[in-house]
C-alpha cells in the first residue's frame, strides 16, 4: 500500500474510492456484536452464495458495524434505494435478492410496520426518523475494516485541514467555539483540557482514549469503536496535534473483542497509509498510538485508575490533586477523553464550530448517543441533539411503552445516575438539566420503567451493583455503599426500620462529601433521586410493608377469588411447587406457606375468569380470606 | 519561590513547597485527625479523616489534607461546619471498630460520636493500608498486599514472598497497625460481619 505523502494524495484517494462506490447496488449488512449474535455471519454466507449463483457482479456486500437497532437484527439495508430489512434470516436471502436487488421491489413482511403502515426506507422508520445521526451516520455505510471506505466518505480530511490550514491553537479555538463537552460523564469543556495540556511546560505529552465503558447495558462507545474506529482515531490525531502529543493510547476493555480487533486494524491500516508514524501526510507532525486492553472493572474508567492501569499498576483510583493536564500518564501532561468525545472532533474540524453547535442547546452543544433500553417498544442506540426532551426519546423514538403500560420513570446516567419521574418528561436532556433533576448525563444510559417497577427495588439494584464495583480503597465508599445495600435489601424484604431513611440520607452525605473518587461520590444518586421523587414508596415499604408496584416478593401475595374461580385446574397443574389445591369445577385455593410467588397462576388463569390477583401488603390477604 | 503562604483557619502560615496542608496545619498546632497518614509514607487518602475545606471564592470543596500539597494563596478551614459534618460521619464508622485506639476515641468524643449504626465490624482491620505501604515503601519487601475489591478487600500475605528470611525478623507492620488487635494483618483475620 502506498503511503499518502500529502493532502493531495489523500484527496485523490478519496475521489477514486467515491467513484467506485457510485456504481451498482450496495448491500449493507450489520455485523456488529448484536446482529452477529443473531446470525449475521450465516446471512452473509447466504448472501454471497446467492449473488454468486445469480452472477450479480456489480453488487457489493458491506459488513458494517452496529446500526443501533440491534433488537431487530440482523439488519440489511439495500442502497441506493435504502430499503431496510429487519430480523433477516438466511432463508429469506433468495427472495430479497430476486425481488429487491434485481427488481427493486420490497419484501413487505421484512420491513418495519406500525399501525398497518409500511416503512420500507431506512430513514422513514420512526426509530431512525426522529434521531439526528451524525456520529452514527456512517455506521450504516462503512466497512470498519477498510480504511479506504472511511477515506471515501471524507475521512481524514479534517486531519489534513488541521495539519495544513490551522495552527494547534486554532484547532483548540474551533473546539472551544463549538462548545464541545466531554461525553464520558462529567461534561467538562474539552477545549479547556486541551489548552491546559498544551500550555504545560513538559514537552512530552500524551493523549488517551477512554474506552472502558463499564456501565451495564451501555454500548455507545463499543459501537463507535466497532463500526467507525477511524473516526475516533482521526479525533485523537487532531487532538494530539492540538496539544502537542507524539504518543497516544486507546484504553479498551477486554470484554469488547470486536472493538479491540477493529481498533487494532484501524491503527495498522493508518500506519500503512502514512496517517500514523513520522511526518504524517508529509507534514512535520509525527504521532504513534498503542492499545491497552483493560481488565474491565467499572472503576477502571475513572481517570486516575485508568492511567494507573496503562502504567502497569492496579487500576485503582489514586489520591491526586494535580490536574492530569499537568501531571498525568507517567507524570506527563495528559489529555484523556471519552470515545464519543474524540469521535466528535473530526466533525467539528471538517464542518466547523457553527455547524456543530447548530444542534443542541447553548450550554450543551452537538448530539449525544444514548442507549435506550427497558420497557419501551423500540430499544437500541439513539443519537439526538442535546436538549431533546425525554418525551421525544421515549415516545417518538422509543415508540412509547410496551403493552400499553404507563410510564413511571427513566433512569439516566448509568449505575450512579438517578431516576426521573413522569412529571419531568418534558425536561431537556442536557448536562445541566439532568444534574438539576438529581440525575446525570453519565455516558448515556437510559432505562425506561413502567408501573411494574418498584423504585426502592431499582435503587437497591444499582446500589448492589456499585457495592460490587467499589474498589474498596477508601472507607466512606466501601463501608457506606455496603451499609446502604444492606438497608435497602432489608427494606424490600419488609424489614425496614423507621429511622432507615435518616440513615440512608446520612450515608448519602458521607459518600458525596468524603469519597476519594467519583464512584463513591456519585453512588448515592440512585437512592437520593428515588427518595426525592418516590419517598412515599419507601415509607410504604417500611411502615405498611406494602409494595405498590407489586414487585417486591416478600411483600406480595397471590389470591384466588372463590367467586370467580371455576375450578378449571390450569393453575393447579402449572404451579411449580404444587401450592394450589382444589377439585375440578370447584374453587381452588393457594397454600400461602408453600407459595413461592412465581406468578404462574396469575399468568395462566384464563382472562375470562380473572380469578387470581396479586396484592400487597401480603397481610391484606388475611382480611380477604376472613370475608 | 520556595516559601509559600496560605491561610489556615484565618491564620496566615508559611510553608515549604512539597509540604501538605496537613503539615502546614500541624505546624500551627492544629489537631487535624488522621488515620492512614504516616510521616514516612506517601499519602494514601483512604481514611478521609483528615478532610478539610478548601475555599475558592464562593466555591468550596473538601480535600484530604494529607495529600494536598500547599499552594500560594490557599484558604483552608480545618474545622468548618461542613468538615465537622463529614468527619463525624467518618468517625461513626471507625470508632466502634477501633476501641483500642485512643486517638480515634478522643476524636469521637470531640465530635460527639457515641454510637455507630454500621453493622460491619472492622475490628481486625480498617484497611488503612499502613502495613502494606510500610512493607512496600520502607522495607521495600512487598511481602503483604491488598487482595479483593470492595468489602472483599483484605490484607493478604503475598505468596512466594520472603516470610522466612524477612518477615520473621521484622513484624514492624504489626506495630504500625492502628487497630491494636494482634495479629491483624496478613489476612490472618479479616473483618467479620456481625450477625
Ligand atoms: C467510577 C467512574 C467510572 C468512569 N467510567 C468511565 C468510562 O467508562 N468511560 C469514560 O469515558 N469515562 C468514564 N469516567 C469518567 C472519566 O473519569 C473521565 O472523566 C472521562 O474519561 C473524561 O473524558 P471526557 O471529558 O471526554 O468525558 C468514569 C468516572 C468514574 C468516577
Ligand atoms: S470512592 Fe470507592 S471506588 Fe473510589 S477510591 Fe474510594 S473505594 Fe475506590
Ligand atoms: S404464585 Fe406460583 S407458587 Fe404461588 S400459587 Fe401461584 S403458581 Fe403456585
Ligand atoms: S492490618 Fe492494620 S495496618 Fe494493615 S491495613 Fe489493616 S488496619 Fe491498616
Ligand atoms: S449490532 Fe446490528 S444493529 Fe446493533
Ligand atoms: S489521613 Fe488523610 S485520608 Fe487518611
Amino acid at each position: 500500500m502506498n503511503k499518502l505523502a500529502s493532502a493531495q494524495d489523500l484527496e485523490n484517494l478519496r475521489q477514486r474510492v467515491a467513484e467506485g462506490n457510485k456504481a451498482g447496488v450496495t448491500l449493507s449488512l450489520c455485523c456488529g456484536t448484536g446482529c452477529g449474535a443473531n446470525g449475521s455471519k450465516k446471512v452473509f454466507d447466504a448472501l454471497s452464495a446467492e449473488l454468486a449463483k445469480r452472477g450479480l457482479r456489480n453488487v457489493t456486500v458491506k459488513r458494517t458495524g452496529c446500526h443501533g437497532f440491534c433488537e431487530r437484527g440482523p439488519i440489511l439495508i439495500v442502497f441506493p434505494s435504502e430499503i431496510c430489512y429487519l430480523s433477516v434470516t438466511p432463508e429469506r436471502i433468495p427472495e430479497i435478492v430476486s425481488k429487491t436487488v434485481e427488481n427493486g421491489l420490497v419484501v413487505e413482511d421484512l420491513v418495519w410496520r406500525d399501525g398497518g403502515k409500511l416503512f420500507a426506507r431506512h430513514s422513514e422508520i420512526p426509530f431512525y426518523a426522529h434521531q439526528k445521526r451524525r456520529l452514527l451516520a456512517n455506521n450504516t455505510v462503512l466497512d470498519p475494516t477498510d480504511i479506504n471506505d472511511y477515506i471515501g466518505c471524507g475521512g481524514y480530511a479534517a486531519l489534513a485541514r488541521a495539519l495544513f490550514s490551522l495552527t494547534p491553537q486554532q484547532v483548540i479555538e474551533e473546539i472551544r467555539k463549538a462548545g464541545l463537552r466531554g461525553r464520558g460523564g462529567g461534561g467538562f469543556p474539552t477545549a479547556t483540557k486541551w489548552e491546559a495540556t498544551r500550555s504545560a511546560a513538559d514537552p512530552v505529552k500524551y493523549v488517551v482514549v477512554n474506552g472502558d465503558e463499564g456501565d451495564p447495558g451501555a454500548y455507545m462507545d463499543r459501537s463507535l469503536l466497532e463500526g467507525n474506529p477511524h473516526s475516533v482515531l482521526e479525533g485523537l490525531l487532531i487532538g494530539a496535534y492540538a496539544v502537542g502529543a507524539a504518543q497516544g493510547y486507546f484504553y479498551i476493555r477486554q470484554e469488547y473483542p470486536l472493538a479491540l480487533e477493529n481498533a487494532r486494524r484501524a491503527i495498522a491500516q493508518a500506519e500503512e497509509k502514512g496517517l500514523l508514524g513520522d511526518n504524517i501526510l508529509g507534514s512535520p507532525f509525527s504521532f504513534r498510538v498503542g492499545i491497552h486492553q483493560g481488565a474491565g472493572a467499572f472503576v477502571s474508567g475513572e481517570s486516575s485508575a485508568l492511567l494507573s492501569a496503562i502504567e502497569g499498576h492496579v487500576g485503582e483510583p489514586r489520591l491526586k490533586y494535580v490536574r492530569m493536564s499537568e501531571s498525568g500518564l507517567r507524570g506527563k501532561p495528559t489529555t484523556l477523553n471519552n470515545v464519543e468525545t474524540w469521535a466528535n472532533v473530526p466533525l467539528i474540524v471538517a464542518k466547523g464550530a457553527d455547524w456543530f453547535s447548530s444542534a443542541g442547546t447553548a450550554a450543551s452543544t452537538g448530539t449525544k448517543i444514548f442507549s435506550l433500553v427497558g420497557k419501551v417498544r423500540n430499544t437500541g442506540l439513539v443519537e439526538v441533539p442535546m436538549g431533546a426532551t425525554l418525551r421525544q426519546i421515549v415516545f417518538d423514538i422509543g415508540g412509547g411503552m410496551q403493552n400499553g403500560k404507563t410510564f413511571k420513570a427513566v433512569q439516566t446516567g448509568g449505575p450512579s445516575g438517578g431516576c426521573i419521574p413522569a412529571q419531568h418528561l418534558d425536561a431537556k436532556v442536557d448536562f445541566d438539566t439532568l444534574a438539576g433533576l438529581g440525575s446525570m448525563m453519565g455516558s448515556g444510559g437510559m432505562i425506561v420503567m413502567d408501573d411494574d417497577s418498584c423504585m426502592v427495588d431499582v435503587a437497591r439494584y444499582f446500589v448492589d451493583f456499585l457495592k460490587e464495583e467499589s474498589c474498596g480503597k477508601c472507607l466512606p465508599c466501601r463501608e457506606g455503599i455496603s451499609e446502604m445495600s444492606s438497608i435497602l435489601n432489608r427494606i424490600v424484604k419488609g424489614q425496614g426500620k423507621p429511622d432507615d431513611l435518616d440513615f440512608l440520607e446520612d450515608i448519602a452525605v458521607l459518600l458525596s462529601e468524603a469519597s476519594l473518587c467519583g464512584l463513591g461520590s456519585s453512588a448515592a444518586n440512585p437512592v437520593m433521586s428515588t427518595l426525592r421523587y418516590f419517598r412515599k414508596e419507601y415509607e410504604e415499604h417500611i411502615f405498611q410493608k406494602r409494595c405498590s408496584a407489586l414487585a417486591c416478593k416478600s411483600l406480595i401475595a397471590f389470591h384466588i377469588a372463590a367467586a370467580k374461580c371455576t375450578g378449571c385446574g390450569l393453575c393447579r397443574k402449572q404451579c411449580p411447587v404444587c401450592a394450589i389445591g382444589g377439585v375440578a369445577k370447584s374453587a381452588h385455593r393457594i397454600d400461602q406457606a408453600l407459595c413461592i410467588k412465581c406468578g404462574v397462576c396469575l399468568e395462566v388463569c384464563p382472562s375470562k375468569f380473572g380469578a387470581v390477583t396479586k396484592m400487597s401488603p401480603a397481610s391484606s390477604l388475611a382480611n380477604l380470606q376472613k370475608q | 519561590m520556595n516559601s509559600i503562604t496560605l491561610t489556615i483557619d484565618g491564620k496566615s502560615v508559611e510553608a515549604r513547597s512539597g509540604e501538605t496542608i496537613l503539615d502546614a496545619a500541624r505546624s500551627l498546632g492544629i489537631d487535624v485527625p488522621t488515620l492512614c497518614h504516616h510521616k514516612d509514607l506517601l499519602p494514601h487518602g483512604s481514611c478521609r479523616l483528615c478532610l478539610v475545606e478548601l475555599k475558592q471564592g464562593a466555591r468550596s470543596q473538601l480535600v484530604a489534607s494529607c495529600g494536598y500539597y500547599v499552594k500560594n494563596g490557599l484558604t483552608v478551614e480545618t474545622d468548618s461546619p461542613r468538615v465537622q459534618r463529614a468527619r463525624k460521619l467518618v468517625l461513626e464508622i471507625l470508632f466502634a471498630s477501633l476501641h483500642e485506639n485512643t486517638d480515634i476515641q478522643r476524636y469521637a468524643r470531640r465530635y460527639g460520636v457515641s454510637r455507630s449504626r454500621y453493622k460491619r465490624s472492622l475490628e481486625y482491620c480498617v484497611l488503612c493500608g499502613l502495613c502494606v505501604r510500610y512493607c512496600q515503601e520502607v522495607k521495600k519487601a512487598d511481602c503483604i498486599g491488598f487482595v479483593g475489591r470492595g468489602v472483599h478487600r483484605e490484607v493478604a500475605w503475598i505468596p512466594l514472598s520472603r516470610y522466612d528470611d524477612t518477615c520473621k525478623k521484622c513484624m514492624d507492620c504489626q506495630a504500625i497497625c492502628p487497630t491494636g488487635v494482634f495479629p491483624s494483618n496478613w489476612g490472618m483475620a479479616s473483618p467479620a460481619v456481625e450477625s
